[in-house]
């Protein structure tokens, strides 16, 4: 019993898959609870992945390219937190450096230079610099004034969203809620995707995202620098008694941490609207990023399913509401994956308290 | 009264994917010391647990006094008359040496504590046994020898009649051996039976009368100690032919390569821990930092590392000052450095022993290929290479994680990296803890060869036996500052071992 538990502990791409099918099931009982038909909302998720309705048998690919769009920032956000939690740090703060990012997205776009290509390549990489600026200072104050990333991130979010709103309100056109209207030059909108999926909002942002995900692997397994920070984050004594720049690896990575996240703010301004929002609230991609980083172990292509699976979730809901199925039992189904997932650290818990247990025997102690 | 005062037949013991004891068998017989050798791992310590009803026994019986009996907690062992002083002490810092005697068993008036009457128990057990000791003391102003006693003591105030002592010797200073080995033999012309777990066969020697030596979790045999030799007995132990002395080329020291003038380390509370130290290290000798732990030996390893600021003082490092230098720095200078806690500082577990070998030069030309990438393929070639070199045992070769290797390879690995770096001066802290007496051996085989190739080595160990067998010149430490440097042949154990309790005696220098 111990050895499979402690197996099963230790395989975590299994335990991601099995927390997955563990969240569906008890979401499947409590459809079943509540006197639903718990088949129409696989019908739903089904078309949410596939297209394919199969109560009329009629296909519609936009479903799909939706699903994809929703994903691109629960992948980037995912990103975010499992880069800094590779070097050992936990960075609550994806939704304050997504706001950052949307929100200078937002202002080049609707203040920069209107020329082609140029306009939203500029949109983007103020968000991916704001973003990493954002994730660097949390960085630096851990690294040089041991100040705890945790708190700091959680502080900045909310800085992020009162800035937000103070420059939000300043931009053209703002009314309480919104700008004026982006000129063409900033979208990263997909003609030819939009042919191809009905007018879909998928859009150039998930090349973006593609390119994230390499730049994650690549940096990770591939570089120095992640070697140096992957020492850090396994074993930060080790590391720096090895002479591996500790303070230097965490403030990098926080800052790299932040720039997936200001993507995400970039791509979700200049992709998903037409014009600038002035945030009422948070859009919590960024805190879904947990999540995700945790369904997929951080690793760059776990990462990128279990953000798929967040973003066929979120756009089923529509589907399900149609089919009677209340839309929120996608948040029930996604917050007992992190309840499941949370299990798994309390196992390990558990296990490590069973071998303490086991070594105080050994000593003697009751 | 029956023949053997504690007797366990046939006892096996399994954990997951180990068998800890494997039909063993012990007899003690009343009122004699009898000795339970065995190597880390041999299942010594689990054998002793099952008695002192840690554990249950798969199988096997357990007869006290020629009863059967069934422990199934440290308590029925309590009730029975075992008792067990362990290996790390389970002492109160800041209560009194009578307070912990009586913890958990006080003598009460009424409702009320009485802390009189457990004192006069307490002042009465100890001169019956010549456990001098304070019974007002706190006993974080008590030494390690004395808390030891007190311990005993609490062992004695249960009324043990059998006591078990789990390694008592490791933290103890040569005198405070000494005096353990009478308070040994006082407890058993008292009429107490003993069982001493060790692994130190001179212990052995001394007071033992009989011996049961374990392998692997098997019994392989119980002798009388008067009938043989510490080489008989570390055959039994280890089932090999064992050599003690190292072969140690005398050698000529070169230049002074690190030296070290007026150190001075503060913790963290603003306590002193190195004061003044002054210390050179030639090319091509091994200085040993005799010391007992805790005075100071981590604190100055640590400035010299550059794991932990220096207050005052110099550190010359092949001509060069490196007091400013970076940990980095350092190791590009030429420092190696096998640090005390190897899994903590020495290792990276969860990665491979690739990964782990190219920890500190990942950075360097050989492992670089374009654009910052890293060469996997040559890092494992590497430790292929060193794995062969270092006859390091592992599972999957140099993918293998480090974290799955037994401590012996562990500390393989540490040195093989450091050794490969060719340093200048090679730093060492305690290299062979808690290794088998094979590791032990290739290790300080290691060590003597760098020392041929004209490395300056710096030791530190808790094992005397380590320092004097190693060291060229051995360097006396007690609160933090050096008391003498003598030549290894120049004094004995038991000099290093008053200049360890810090006493200036006049030395010949």
């Amino acid at each position: 019993m111990s050895t499979t538990r402690k197996r099963l502990s230790e395989s975590d791409g299994f335990v991601s898959v099995l927390v997955v099918l563990m969240g569906f099931l008890v979401g499947t009982i409590l459809v079943a609870l509540v006197g639903k038909n718990p088949l129409n909302m696989y019908k739903a998720l089904f078309q949410a992945l596939s297209g394919y309705n199969i109560d009329n048998g009629r296909m519609n690919i936009r479903y799909v390219a939706e699903t994809l769009n929703y994903s691109v920032p629960f992948i980037l956000c995912g990103l975010s937190m499992g880069f800094a939690k590779r070097v050992g740090l936990f960075n609550i703060g994806g939704e304050g450096q997504y706001i950052m990012g949307l929100t200078l997205a937002q202002t080049v776009a609707l203040l920069g230079p209107q020329v082609v290509v140029l306009h939203w390549v500029l949109a983007i990489a103020a968000a991916v610099l704001v973003g990493s600026l954002w994730g660097g200072i949390v960085g630096i104050l851990k690294a040089k004034y041991e100040v705890s990333e945790v708190v700091s991130t959680i502080m900045l979010n909310y800085v992020a969203l009162y800035l937000s709103r103070i420059i939000c309100l300043q931009l053209p056109g703002a009314t309480t809620y919104k700008t004026a209207n982006f000129p063409k030059t900033a979208l990263i909108e997909n003609t030819f995707f939009q042919q191809i999926t009905r007018n879909s909002l998928l859009n150039n942002g998930i090349f973006m995202m593609g390119i994230a995900v390499i730049i994650y692997w690549f940096i990770m397994e591939k570089t120095s620098l992640g070697y140096g920070m992957r020492a850090t984050g396994f074993n930060k004594e080790a590391a720096r008694a090895s002479g591996i720049p500790v303070v230097k690896s965490i403030s990098i990575s926080m800052a790299i941490s932040g720039a997936f996240a200001g993507l995400a703010g970039g791509i979700v301004a200049l992709g998903s609207f037409k014009y600038g929002r002035v945030l009422a609230g948070m859009d919590n991609y960024g805190f879904d990023g947990i999540a995700v980083a945790l369904v997929g172990n951080c690793t760059a292509l776990g990462t990128t399913l279990a953000g798929l699976l967040f973003g066929l979730l979120k756009n089923a809901q529509a589907l399900m509401q149609g089919k009677q199925i209340p839309k929120e039992i996608t948040f029930i189904i996604q917050g007992l994956i992190v309840i499941f997932i949370a299990l798994r650290s309390a196992l390990k818990l558990y296990q490590q308290f069973l071998d303490k247990r086991q070594l105080q025997k050994e000593v003697g102690i009751q | 009264m029956s023949e053997y005062a504690i007797e366990m037949r046939e006892i096996t013991k399994t954990f997951p994917g180990v068998v800890a004891n494997d039909k063993v068998t012990l007899q003690v017989r009343p009122r004699e010391i009898h000795a339970l050798l065995g190597e880390n791992g041999a299942g010594k310590s689990t054998l002793m647990s099952i008695l002192f009803g840690s554990y249950s026994a798969d199988s096997g019986q357990i007869l006290i006094e020629g009863k059967e009996v069934v422990i199934k907690n440290p308590n029925v062992a309590t009730a029975l008359g075992i008792g067990m002083v362990h290996q790390h002490f389970k002492l109160v810092q800041n209560y009194t040496v009578t307070e912990n005697i009586v913890l958990g068993m006080e003598p009460t008036k009424g409702r009320l504590l009485d802390l009189g009457r457990a004192r006069e128990q307490v002042a009465r057990l100890s001169e019956l046994y010549g456990l001098a000791v304070d019974p007002d003391a706190l006993i974080e102003d008590i030494s390690v020898g004395q808390q030891q006693r007190v311990e005993i003591l609490k062992t004695l105030f249960r009324s043990a009649n059998i006591i078990i002592f789990d390694e008592p010797t490791a933290v103890l200073t040569p005198q405070e051996i000494d005096e353990l080995m009478e308070i040994l033999k006082k407890l058993r012309s008292e009429g107490k039976t003993i069982v001493l777990i060790t692994h130190k066969l001179k212990e052995i020697k001394e007071v033992a009368d009989r011996c049961t030596v374990l392998r692997r979790g098997r019994y392989i045999g119980t002798v009388d100690v008067a009938n043989v030799s510490e080489q008989d007995l570390a055959e039994m132990m280890v089932g090999r032919a064992v050599r003690f002395e190292i072969d140690k080329p005398e050698q000529q020291a070169g230049e002074v390569v690190l030296s070290l003038s007026g150190v001075e380390v503060v913790d963290s509370g603003g306590v002193v821990k190195v004061k003044d130290l002054s210390l050179d290290v030639h090319s091509g000798e091994i200085v040993g930092i005799a010391g007992v732990d805790g005075n100071g030996q981590s604190e100055l390893l640590g400035a010299i590392t550059g794991l932990l600021p220096l207050s005052k003082g110099s550190i010359i490092l092949d001509g060069k000052p490196i007091e400013q230098y970076t940990i980095r720095e350092r190791i590009e200078a030429g420092m190696g450095y096998i640090p005390e806690d190897r899994q903590k500082y020495g290792l990276v577990a969860d990665f491979s022993i690739a990964e782990n070998s190219a920890l500190k030069n990942y950075y360097h030309p050989i492992y670089q290929k374009k654009f910052g990438l890293l060469d996997y393929a040559a890092m494992e070639r590497e430790a292929t290479s060193l794995i062969e070199q270092f006859d390091i045992r592992s599972a999957e070769g140099a993918a293998t994680k480090a974290g799955s290797l037994s401590g012996g390879n562990q500390q393989k690995v540490i040195v093989a990296r450091e050794i490969s770096l060719s340093p200048k001066v090679l730093i060492v802290a305690q290299p062979t803890r808690g290794l088998d007496v094979g590791a032990i051996e290739y290790i300080r085989k290691r060590i003597i060869e760098e020392r041929g190739k004209g490395r300056a080595i710096l030791l530190v160990s808790f094992e005397l036996d380590e320092i004097m067998n190693l060291c060229d010149r051995i360097a006396t430490i007690s609160k933090g500052q050096i008391v003498a440097v003598n030549r290894h042949d120049e004094v004995d154990e038991y000099q290093i071992g008053l200049m360890m309790a810090g006493s200036r005696t006049e030395v010949a220098q």
